[in-house]
């Protein structure tokens, strides 16, 4: 385990570290009091521990690397992540993941805003609860919320999947209830194990897209 | 862009350090508005009479000639110059003051009136600004500060932040307005006035104008949201406390903490992160629309 402490290492100095290190090796990152872009553009198989708060864009590009943050997230956690795992112990703050093409984002806490907005393939689990717009235009892949969603949840979603646990304030345009499959079923349960949410399968609801969206009809030109 | 920052003391023993404590909070949101800086500040309260900040264009103005001319027409117990700005301390009543000031000093314009408040703005790098007001060294309960990255209207004191909006008031702004020109016009037919074509100084003039038209704070608020186009995040300065709202899309950020001792807001943690306790304290991101304040309970 290398430890990189932040009061003597800069963010920079930090990334070109992480970036360049072999699949396997282990880093513990200290003293981050809320810096932006911390461990973004990793493309290997390295294991980060992050004690304490992080500001904007951290763990973005993420490819292979298991990066766990010990603390809350600002906005653009682990935006545009392309595989790997990104845990966060506590909140993630507006558009977690965003346009992320695959891996795991599981965030402990709430999500705020906009979570998962263009989605393309990323798995996200939250335990908490998330904020408006989330899901927005989301094109594949699933998030998976164990408490309640806010609203316009699943705006103009295209084929992503979206799982809520608790009460959804509202949905947007073209989301809706969707039935719970067998294959849906399963997908869940083995993201339910994947981020350790120990919640049984049948106390979620399904909602995805009623593709009205995809051609242009006349007689829903107020919802384009 | 801009950064936002607020501070609260709880604990009335942290009250002589208030400005230590914020200085670092100012700083850290540099990047976030390097063009300029401003902080309002509460403390040494004059309940019986009125403390009104102006602000000088020039550095070498005469003050001595306004204290002179003063002392012929109120009772000025003092005037604590800073810079470009001086705090008057009088014990008159404070609309005569101002009327007096605007028809005898042009040159001047009021940052702040009330009886808690005093607010120092001025252009350049925080850092600098720190220094030349010495925040470092101020007391008080509780105080905003602002760092300005212009983005709609040119970079002058009289455009930074924060803006003064009726006795004891003052609005800070992360965010911009898209209807702040129609907006302004309606305003000043209702008698508000503007110093500047600033977006944020519309905010602070609307709030004012329903202030004065009967609202409370948060009914002030509330018509803001109806009123209001574009993206804010607001933190609204009063003689008890401060208080922070978001636009209902949410898109400016904001943060909030609070231990036993303090409570802090900040557009980001790294700015609350400077602050004592920080990394035990209870952390979250305010909801869209929702008002948060804090309030000194009145003794």
């Amino acid at each position: 385990m290398t430890e990189i402490n932040l009061d003597n290492k800069s963010v920079r100095e930090l990334n070109e570290k992480l970036q360049s290190a072999s699949s396997g090796d282990k880093f513990s990152v200290n003293n981050t009091v809320g810096k932006h872009a911390l461990s973004v553009g990793l493309t290997t198989e390295v294991n980060v521990d992050i004690n304490g708060h992080v500001g904007y864009y951290c763990a973005g590009m993420n490819q292979q690397a298991k990066i766990k943050i010990n603390g809350n997230a600002g906005p653009g956690l682990a935006e545009n992540m392309m595989s790997g795992e990104v845990r966060v112990t506590g909140n993630a703050s507006q558009y977690a993941a965003a346009t992320a093409h695959g891996g795991l984002l599981v965030i402990e806490g709430d999500a705020s805003s906009r979570c998962g907005i263009s989605m393309k393939g990323v798995n996200i689990v939250v335990g908490g609860n998330i904020g408006h717009m989330s899901a927005f235009m989301a094109q594949s892949g699933c998030l998976v919320v164990c408490g309640d969603a806010g609203d316009a949840l699943g705006d103009s979603i295209y084929e992503a999947k979206i799982y809520v646990r608790g009460k959804v304030k509202s949905l947007g345009t073209d989301c809706i209830e969707k039935e719970m499959r067998d294959e849906h079923q399963k997908e869940l349960k083995q993201l339910l194990k994947q981020s350790r949410m120990s919640y049984g399968v049948d106390e979620f609801r399904r909602y995805g897209s009623a593709r009205k969206l995809y051609n242009f009809d006349i007689d829903q030109v107020d919802d384009y | 862009m801009c950064g936002i920052v607020g501070l609260f003391i709880k604990n009335p023993v942290l009250e002589s350090q208030l400005g230590e404590l914020i200085a670092p909070m100012l700083s850290e949101m540099t990047e976030r508005g390097p063009d300029s800086a401003g902080i309002a500040v509460y403390r040494d309260p004059n309940d019986k009479g009125c403390k009104i900040t102006v602000l000088a264009e020039n550095l070498d103005f005469d003050w001595s000639a306004l204290e002179e001319s003063l002392k012929a027409s109120f009772a000025l117990k003092k005037i604590r110059v800073t810079q470009n700005h001086a705090v008057l301390t009088l014990d008159s009543a404070i609309s005569e003051v101002q009327d007096w000031l605007n028809e005898n000093w042009k040159e001047l314009s009021v940052t702040s009136a009330g009886t808690n408040i005093e607010i120092f703005k001025g252009k350049g790098n925080p850092a600098d600004f720190i220094e030349q007001f010495d925040i470092k060294s101020m007391s008080g309960t509780h105080a905003l500060g602002h760092t300005r990255m212009a983005t709609e209207s040119a970079i002058t004191t009289e455009h930074s932040h924060p803006f003064s909006t009726g006795q004891d008031l003052c609005l800070v702004h992360n965010g911009s307005l898209s209807n702040h020109n129609r907006l302004r016009e309606t305003l000043r037919r209702s008698g508000v006035q503007f110093k500047t074509d600033n977006d944020s100084e519309v905010a602070a003039g609307y709030l004012s104008w329903r202030l004065s038209e009967g609202d409370d704070l948060d009914q002030a608020l509330n018509h803001a949201i109806d009123d209001l186009d574009g993206f804010y995040t607001f933190a609204i300065g009063t003689r008890d406390g401060f208080a922070v709202m978001r636009d209902p899309i949410g898109c400016k950020p904001a943060i909030m903490a609070e231990t036993d001792d303090w409570a802090a807001m900040s557009s980001e943690y790294r700015a609350i992160a400077t602050l004592p306790g920080a990394e035990n304290a209870r952390i979250w991101e305010p909801e869209p629309t929702q008002i948060y304040s804090w309030k000194r309970s009145l003794e």
